[in-house]
C-alpha cells in the first residue's frame, strides 16, 4: 500500500520536474529553430488593399493604360537619356573647373566638386557637372564600401526562389533605381557642389 | 525635354517625351515637390508635420493632404503586419511614405495634361508611363549596391512604378516593429517593380524591413515583383521578375 502511494508520489514529482527542466530549457533556448524559419511568412495583405488605396490616392483619374503608340524621337530627349554614370574612382577631385560658358539656367556650366562628408560608414563625396545651366549629372569620387565579411555567406538563401551572384553591367539605360541619392552626406556634398556653381 | 533640381535632401529628374510637353509642365512638377517638401519636410522647422511633431496642432486641424498621408501610413502599416511605421520613439516622419506617393502625384498632374510619355524620378524612385525617346519601353537600371558607378540589372517597363531600398546608405534607418533599434541586417537593396510608385515604395520599405523574408513577401504580392541583393552579392529574384529583365 505504501509503497504504491510512493511509487505514485514518485511519478508525478518526476513528470512534474521533467516539466519545469523543459520549460527551462525551452526559455533559455530561444525559440525552436524550425518555428522560427516559418515565421518570415509575413502577414500577406489582401491583394484587394493596394488597388482599393491607390483609388484614394488618385482621386482625379484612373492612371492610363499603356499607350501604344510609338512616338517620334525627339532628338533633345535622345541626347539627354542618362547614361550609366561614367565609371568613378577616387583619382584627385578636380577644384572648381568652370569652363565659364554663358547660359541661361540656375546654374554656370562647369565641373564643380562637394566636400568629402563623413557618412559615418565610410566617406562620401560627389562632383556636380552643370551644362546649358542645368545640373546634367552627379559622379561619386569617394563613396564607401559597407561590405562587413562574413562567415555565414548565403545566410539568407531562400531555396524557393532563384538566387544569382550580381554582375555589373554597362548598357546604357534611361534612369537608374538606387538607394544611394537619398542619403543626407550625398545631399550635403552636392549642396556645397552647387553652391559654387550658382550664379 | 529633361531637367533634373536638387530637392528634398534628392536629386529629382523629370523627363518628357510627348512634343506636346512644355517647361511649364516641368514648372509644375517641381513647384509640387516643392510643396510638399514645405509642408512634410521634418528638417524643416515651419513644416507642417514639425508643428505637428511640436503637438501646436492636432492632426483634426491638419491639411486635408496630411490628414490622408496619415490614413495611407496606418492602412500600410496594417497591410505589412506593423513592418511600415512612420511613428518611431514619439515622433512622426511619414517621409518613406510620401516620397512614393508625391512622386505618383507629380505624374498624375502630367497625365491630366494630356502626357503620356515620361518618367519623374526622386532619390532613385521611379514612375515610368508610355515609351522613352526611341518609342521603347522605358530602360530602368538596377544600381551596383556597392559601386554606385555600375548597375546590375536593366529592366524594360512600360508604366510603372519602381523603387529601390537599401541599407548601403544609411541616411535613412530601417526599424522593426515595436523595436526601436535600426536594423542590421544581411539584406543591402531591395528593388520592387509594382503598378506604380506609391505601391513599389511603400512595399519595398516595408519589404526590406522584414530582412531576408522581404523577397518572399514580395513574391506573394499579385502584381509586384522584386530583386533583393544581401551583403555577398548575392541576388535573390521574386517568380515573375525575369518577365522584366533585359538580357545582359
Amino acid at each position: 500500500m505504501l509503497g504504491r502511494a510512493a511509487r505514485k508520489l514518485f511519478l508525478s514529482v518526476l513528470v512534474i520536474f521533467t516539466f519545469i527542466v523543459y520549460a527551462i530549457h525551452q526559455r533559455l533556448a530561444g525559440p525552436d529553430p524550425a518555428v522560427a524559419n516559418a515565421l518570415p511568412a509575413a502577414p500577406r495583405p489582401s491583394p484587394t488593399v493596394p488597388a482599393q488605396k491607390a483609388a484614394v490616392v488618385s482621386p482625379t483619374a484612373a492612371p492610363r493604360a499603356n499607350s501604344t503608340t510609338v512616338p517620334a524621337a525627339t532628338a533633345a530627349s535622345a541626347a539627354t537619356d542618362t547614361a550609366a554614370p561614367a565609371a568613378t574612382d577616387t583619382a584627385v577631385p578636380a577644384t572648381d573647373v568652370p569652363t565659364a560658358a554663358p547660359s541661361t539656367g540656375q546654374y554656370k556650366d562647369g565641373t564643380y566638386t562637394g566636400p568629402t562628408v563623413d557618412a559615418y560608414y565610410g566617406y562620401v563625396q560627389v562632383e556636380a557637372d552643370v551644362q546649358n545651366g542645368q545640373l546634367a549629372n552627379v559622379k561619386f569620387l569617394q563613396f564607401p564600401q559597407d561590405r562587413r565579411t562574413s562567415q555565414r555567406i548565403n545566410a539568407v538563401a531562400v531555396p524557393w526562389l532563384t538566387q544569382e551572384a550580381i554582375q555589373a553591367q554597362s548598357a546604357s539605360v534611361d534612369i537608374i533605381s538606387g538607394a544611394t541619392l537619398t542619403s543626407q552626406a550625398f545631399a550635403q556634398s552636392l549642396q556645397v557642389a552647387l553652391q559654387s556653381a550658382a550664379k | 525635354m529633361k531637367q533634373t533640381q536638387v530637392m528634398m535632401g534628392m536629386p529629382i529628374t523629370v523627363e518628357l517625351v510627348d512634343e506636346a510637353g512644355r517647361a511649364e509642365h516641368l514648372g509644375q512638377v517641381f513647384d509640387y515637390f516643392d510643396e510638399v517638401d514645405r509642408k512634410f519636410s521634418t528638417y524643416k522647422d515651419d513644416s507642417e508635420i514639425s508643428a505637428l511633431n511640436r503637438c501646436e496642432i492636432s492632426l483634426a486641424q491638419a491639411s486635408p493632404e496630411m490628414q490622408l498621408v496619415f490614413a495611407l501610413a496606418e492602412q500600410t502599416r496594417q497591410a505589412t503586419g506593423g513592418y511600415f511605421d512612420i511613428e518611431r520613439a514619439g515622433r512622426i516622419d511619414p517621409s518613406g511614405l510620401v516620397k512614393g506617393w508625391a512622386i505618383y502625384q507629380a505624374a498624375e498632374r502630367l497625365w491630366l495634361a494630356g502626357l503620356e510619355h515620361f518618367y519623374v524620378e526622386a532619390g532613385g524612385d521611379i514612375q515610368t508611363s508610355g515609351r522613352n525617346g526611341l518609342g521603347l519601353p522605358w530602360r530602368v537600371g538596377i544600381r551596383h549596391p556597392f559601386n554606385p558607378a555600375e548597375i546590375v540589372k536593366v529592366l524594360a517597363v512600360g508604366q510603372a512604378g519602381v523603387a529601390t531600398s537599401g541599407s548601403y546608405v544609411r541616411g535613412q534607418h530601417i526599424y522593426r516593429p515595436g523595436d526601436d533599434r535600426p536594423l542590421d541586417t544581411e539584406i543591402v537593396s531591395l528593388t520592387v517593380i509594382g503598378p506604380d510608385i506609391y505601391e513599389a515604395d511603400r512595399f519595398a520599405t516595408a519589404a526590406f524591413a522584414m530582412g531576408a523574408a522581404g523577397i518572399e513577401f514580395i513574391d506573394r504580392l499579385d502584381g509586384f515583383e522584386g530583386y533583393m541583393i544581401d551583403r555577398h552579392g548575392q541576388a535573390t529574384l521574386s517568380k515573375g521578375f525575369g518577365q522584366y529583365v533585359v538580357p545582359a
